[in-house]
């Protein structure tokens, strides 16, 4: 039997919608779902005459993710007319960034399942406006709708530096929590705000020779599914196809493929890469972009703490567990959220436990977000320090928080919630405030212990039954005080009193 | 009527000695009389016309404050967008095409209260110098109808010239304003890349292209340069007024340039015939007599300007034509095969001759394996040209030299010959590659009474003194007063 051994190489390009008002370079508005052709002007539908106007807004939400992918930002950059034609492309050109991008060689660090993390090359960043849409659902012809043409998207290229499915769905994963919480994209898949592009190679050892199959670049995958199935389906098929045939990369060659979603198998499109000329040339009707350094630190102010680096702070600061620190910070709103509470004196990991168990779970109920459901974040605190004191125990905290919810939807009774004495009143309103007082528990206890002779015993005696016996006696107290009392003071008192 | 200047007609119709819808009136009369010989515009639209002239004397009459051309018949040469009527490009391709929106130029001249008569003829998609490469009419030259009114704003040049309009808008991306001008006797500016809004000019070399007046007299030209100047944020190319701020050309008209100091490259212009040498010699002995100082200069690098020139403008055409494709608007062929036949017989059918050469030129430069070669070799010659122009610029107020090697040619001359065509711009292509604002003036007439003009360029957005030079030109002579036999 010949060794065998390979790797699979995959490089991914992924284009971002940007959450911009209007289009790149006109004043259309950007909005999914809108009826076919409603969305548009003169500069959108390429009528004779027109010209871009750059959306600066666009360019600086461009900028500032670059930044975040630590890519080097030229401070001149210019735009390019790619040529092909295409009904989709009402111009039969694509206005984009060809020979200086506006951002390059930079990096992002991705979560590995083993909990540690991977830096993969971005190769560089570039803005260009979208295409329209062909339509084909009516008779022997097509139609197309513009009104997502010149829409501005964030093309980002990555160096080939995954070598799992599993990998490459960890980067977009991280791509689209960073374009989130730096609020550049809203990054819907469902949208289509993030489409992805990846070019899969094999490295094979056999026999001590190292072999390489062909590029396969797949097209527009828009879901995390697909994106991490094609790539595997890619890997085993390129291995199959090597052993059968032997074939191997040769100058220059690429094959597209797409991916069928229900068998769940990569399909040819096009077995060479057709000479494409772009015929690039530079944008005659815009000026180039100059980034003055007032303007690059204006960009930067907007600099957020990235969601990985953010995460990892919560570990190492709060010792939440990894798989805490990530939900905390799936969503920019929740550990912002989360902050607060912390800020305002909740102990992080009572906070934590408070959001993930309760607050999330109330917030994707009511599709919003945790900020959103009415409850402050002191509140939050409130509720942990509760906790952390004992007057209340977790599962009261839940029972607070979720009528905190409720007299915020009431929109009268607005006035209460914001009153910072919220917690403690609910807990009293609702009785569940725990008894702690020792004297009132000693009494409670003491008449426990008088009605139960034979348990008294068991605890006694030692032995095998004397721990079953603890928390019979330990309920019969919390049956008494119809769950009240303190678990944790009454345990101490039985403790103390039968040694 | 006809004899009045723009600025007269607007004068006398501010002061109630005639009305708008009078002029107006005479101005279609004659199209009715004129038209049909010169073939001047592609549409004309005398009710829209007529309806603004009214409410132009209505306001007039009630005391209210008018525009600067305030019932001034005007033509917008018929690349330039109208919400009214076709805006064709004199192409086959557009020719039923309506655009949703005005041209700025266009907006500016009606918030001027101008009254626009009609859509002048060109040649399609402004790429000719005779206007014979029109998809669809053929227009002559006043002064002698067997001729060419050059190109390709030579629609609106024999408008202004046959005294079908007062004034008109053309175009300029190698001389397709002052070539015209010069066949046809009138004034020409092109103005400095970034004066004047584009938007809204159906784009044929959009690094060079360039929006101007085209009048009868100088003081014309300053008014409507005053109506269209300016910044416009729907043109990112258009300069900043704090960069360069667009003035009262008119204010300052009249005061000659003192110690005025004139270069001229004789070397450069020698192929010029010599009707057109002789015209070019009168005008400077009229400048030195103003007591001007001529000197004369070399300009190493025009000898390029053409060459250069053939590969960027066809490369940025090649570009900015793709969009005419049959998919969205225009002519669409009958029962394509598939999407690809759409767009291949759509402009193999619509599109003419000399526009497809230029795409086909445009696009071999701009393909991998040859960008470098061409495109790429043109910028730097274009670098080059425009620091030629810059040096001449710091020891020399302008430069003087013809516009064109030779006067109105004959219909069909040059036709079969686009080389020998192209060679008609080899003056006036510099002005577009380096930016600057340059100007045609009528200075003389050759043996068969055919205009001759006289170029003069200047640095970037000085038209305020280019205008001014000119007019000392102007006041000494009496070249602009001659009208066509055909008047
Ligand atoms: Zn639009």
């Amino acid at each position: 039997m010949a060794q065998l051994q390979h790797k699979v190489i995959v490089g991914l390009e992924i284009h971002v919608q940007l959450c911009t008002k209007s289009k790149m370079f006109c004043g259309c508005a950007v909005e999914f779902g809108a009826e076919p052709n409603s969305r548009v002007c003169p500069v959108c539908l390429g009528m004779p005459g027109v010209l871009p106007v750059m959306n600066k807004q666009a360019y600086e939400y461009s900028v500032l993710t670059a930044m975040a992918l630590d890519c080097r930002i030229p401070t001149f950059t210019k735009w390019d007319r790619k040529s092909y034609y295409y009904p989709d492309l009402p111009k039969n050109y694509q206005i984009s960034q060809y020979d200086l991008p506006l951002g390059e060689n930079g990096f992002i660090e991705i979560p590995l399942e083993s909990g540690r993390t991977k830096r993969i090359g971005i190769t560089r960043a570039h803005l260009e406006e979208d295409a329209g849409k062909n339509l084909h659902t009516a008779g022997n012809f097509s139609q197309v709708d513009l009104n997502r043409t010149g829409t501005p998207l964030l093309e980002i290229v990555t160096e080939p530096d995954m070598n799992s499915g599993a990998e490459v769905r960890a980067l977009a994963v991280e791509l689209q929590r960073m374009v989130r919480f730096l609020g550049v994209s809203e990054a819907d898949m469902q949208k289509g705000h993030m489409r992805f592009e990846p070019n899969i190679n094999l490295a094979i050892l056999k026999d001590g020779v190292e072999y390489r199959t062909s590029i396969v670049e797949i097209k527009n995958l828009n879901s995390f599914r697909a994106l991490e199935r094609s790539v595997n389906h890619e890997e085993h098929r390129q291995l199959d196809e090597f052993l059968d045939t032997g074939k191997v990369m040769k100058m220059g060659s690429k094959t597209t493929r797409g991916w069928d979603d229900e068998r769940e198998v990569t399909v040819l499109q096009r077995e060479k890469e057709e000479a494409h000329d772009y015929r690039y040339f530079p944008e005659p009707d815009l000026m180039p972009v100059k980034l003055a350094p007032r303007w690059l630190d204006d960009i930067r102010s907007h600099m957020c703490e990235l969601p990985l680096k953010r995460q990892m702070r919560y570990v190492e600061q709060y010792k939440l567990s990894d798989y805490d620190a990530g939900v905390l910070t799936a969503e920019r709103s929740t550990a912002d959220f989360f902050d607060e509470a912390v800020e305002a004196g909740g102990e992080p990991k009572r906070v934590c436990n408070i959001l993930a168990q309760t607050g999330l779970r109330k917030a994707n109920e009511k599709g919003c977000s945790i900020a959103q459901l009415g409850v402050q974040a002191i509140d939050v605190a409130k509720l942990a320090q509760e906790i952390e004191t004992g007057r209340i125990n977790a599962s009261s905290a839940k029972t607070i928080f979720e009528e905190i919810v409720k007299l915020k939807a009431n929109v009268f009774s607005r006035a209460t919630v914001e009153d910072p004495l919220t917690v403690q009143r609910i807990a009293e309103q609702l009785n569940l405030i725990q008894k702690s007082d020792a004297g009132e528990l000693e009494a409670i206890v003491d008449q426990i212990i008088a009605e139960n002779p034979k348990a008294v015993e068991d605890v006694t005696s030692g032995g095998k039954k004397s721990k079953k016996a603890k928390g019979f006696l330990l309920g019969q107290v919390m049956q008494k005080t119809k769950g009240q009392a303190n678990p944790k003071v009454v345990s101490e008192i039985l403790a103390k009193k039968l040694g | 009527m006809e004899q009045l200047s723009a600025k007269e007609l607007r004068d006398r119709i501010a002061a109630g000695q005639t009305s708008s819808v009078e002029a107006t009136m005479a101005v279609f009369e004659r199209i009715r009389q004129f038209e049909p010989t010169i073939g001047a515009y592609i549409s004309t639209c005398e009710e829209k016309a007529l309806e603004a002239a009214a409410d132009v004397d209505k306001r007039i009459v009630a005391g209210e404050p008018v525009g600067q051309l305030a019932g001034v018949p005007v033509a917008v040469k018929d690349n330039m967008c109208t919400t009214f009527g076709a805006t064709t490009c004199a192409s086959r391709i557009l020719e039923n095409f309506h655009a949703p929106y005005n041209a700025t130029v266009v907006d500016k001249l009606l918030a001027a209260d101008a009254v626009i008569v009609g859509k002048a003829n060109m040649d399609e998609f402004a790429m000719g110098s005779s206007t014979e490469n029109s998809g669809l009419k053929q227009t002559v030259n006043p002064w002698d109808t067997s001729r060419v009114p050059g190109g390709s704003s030579g629609g609106a040049a024999a408008a202004v010239a046959g005294g079908l309009c007062f004034a008109a808008l053309g175009s300029d991306t190698g001389g397709s304003i002052r070539q015209p001008a010069s066949f046809c006797g009138v004034v020409g500016l092109k103005p400095t890349y970034g004066r004047v809004s584009r938007f809204g000019l159906v784009a044929y070399g959009s690094s060079l292209d360039q929006i101007g007046p085209i009048t009868q007299t100088l003081a014309d030209t300053a008014l409507v340069l005053n109506v269209i100047a300016g910044h416009d944020p729907a043109d990112s190319t258009s300069v900043n007024e704090a960069m360069a701020a667009a003035c009262d050309y008119l204010e300052e008209l009249e005061e000659p340039v003192e110690k005025l100091k004139i270069a001229i490259v004789p070397e450069y212009t020698a192929g010029a015939d010599e009707s057109v040498q002789r015209a070019l010699s009168d005008a400077i002995e009229v400048y030195k007599k103003l007591g001007a100082e001529i000197t004369e200069i070399d300009m190493p690098h025009l000898d390029y300007a053409t060459a250069a020139y053939y590969v960027i403008a066809t490369a940025e055409a090649s570009s900015n034509l793709a969009r005419y494709d049959g998919v969205h608007y225009g002519h669409r062929t009958q029962s394509p095969k598939d999407y690809v036949e759409v767009y291949s017989k759509s402009r193999a059918e619509a599109f003419g001759q000399e526009v497809k050469r230029r795409i086909m030129l445009g696009t071999y430069a701009l393909s991998s394996g040859y960008y470098d070669a061409y495109y790429l070799k043109a910028l730097k010659v274009r670098n080059l040209i425009r620091g030629d122009f810059t040096s001449a610029f710091e020891k020399y107020d302008c430069i003087i030299m013809p516009v064109a090697p030779t006067t109105a040619f004959k219909i069909g001359e040059k036709t079969d010959d686009p080389l020998q065509m192209y060679l008609s711009d080899i003056y006036t292509i510099g002005a577009n590659l380096a930016g600057i604002p340059g100007i045609s003036i009528p200075c003389g007439f050759d043996e068969d009474n055919l205009p001759v003009g006289l170029q003069i360029l200047a640095p970037a957005f000085g038209e305020e003194k280019l205008l001014r030079i000119a007019r000392m030109f102007e006041k000494e002579t009496d070249w602009h007063k001659r009208t066509p036999p055909i008047v």
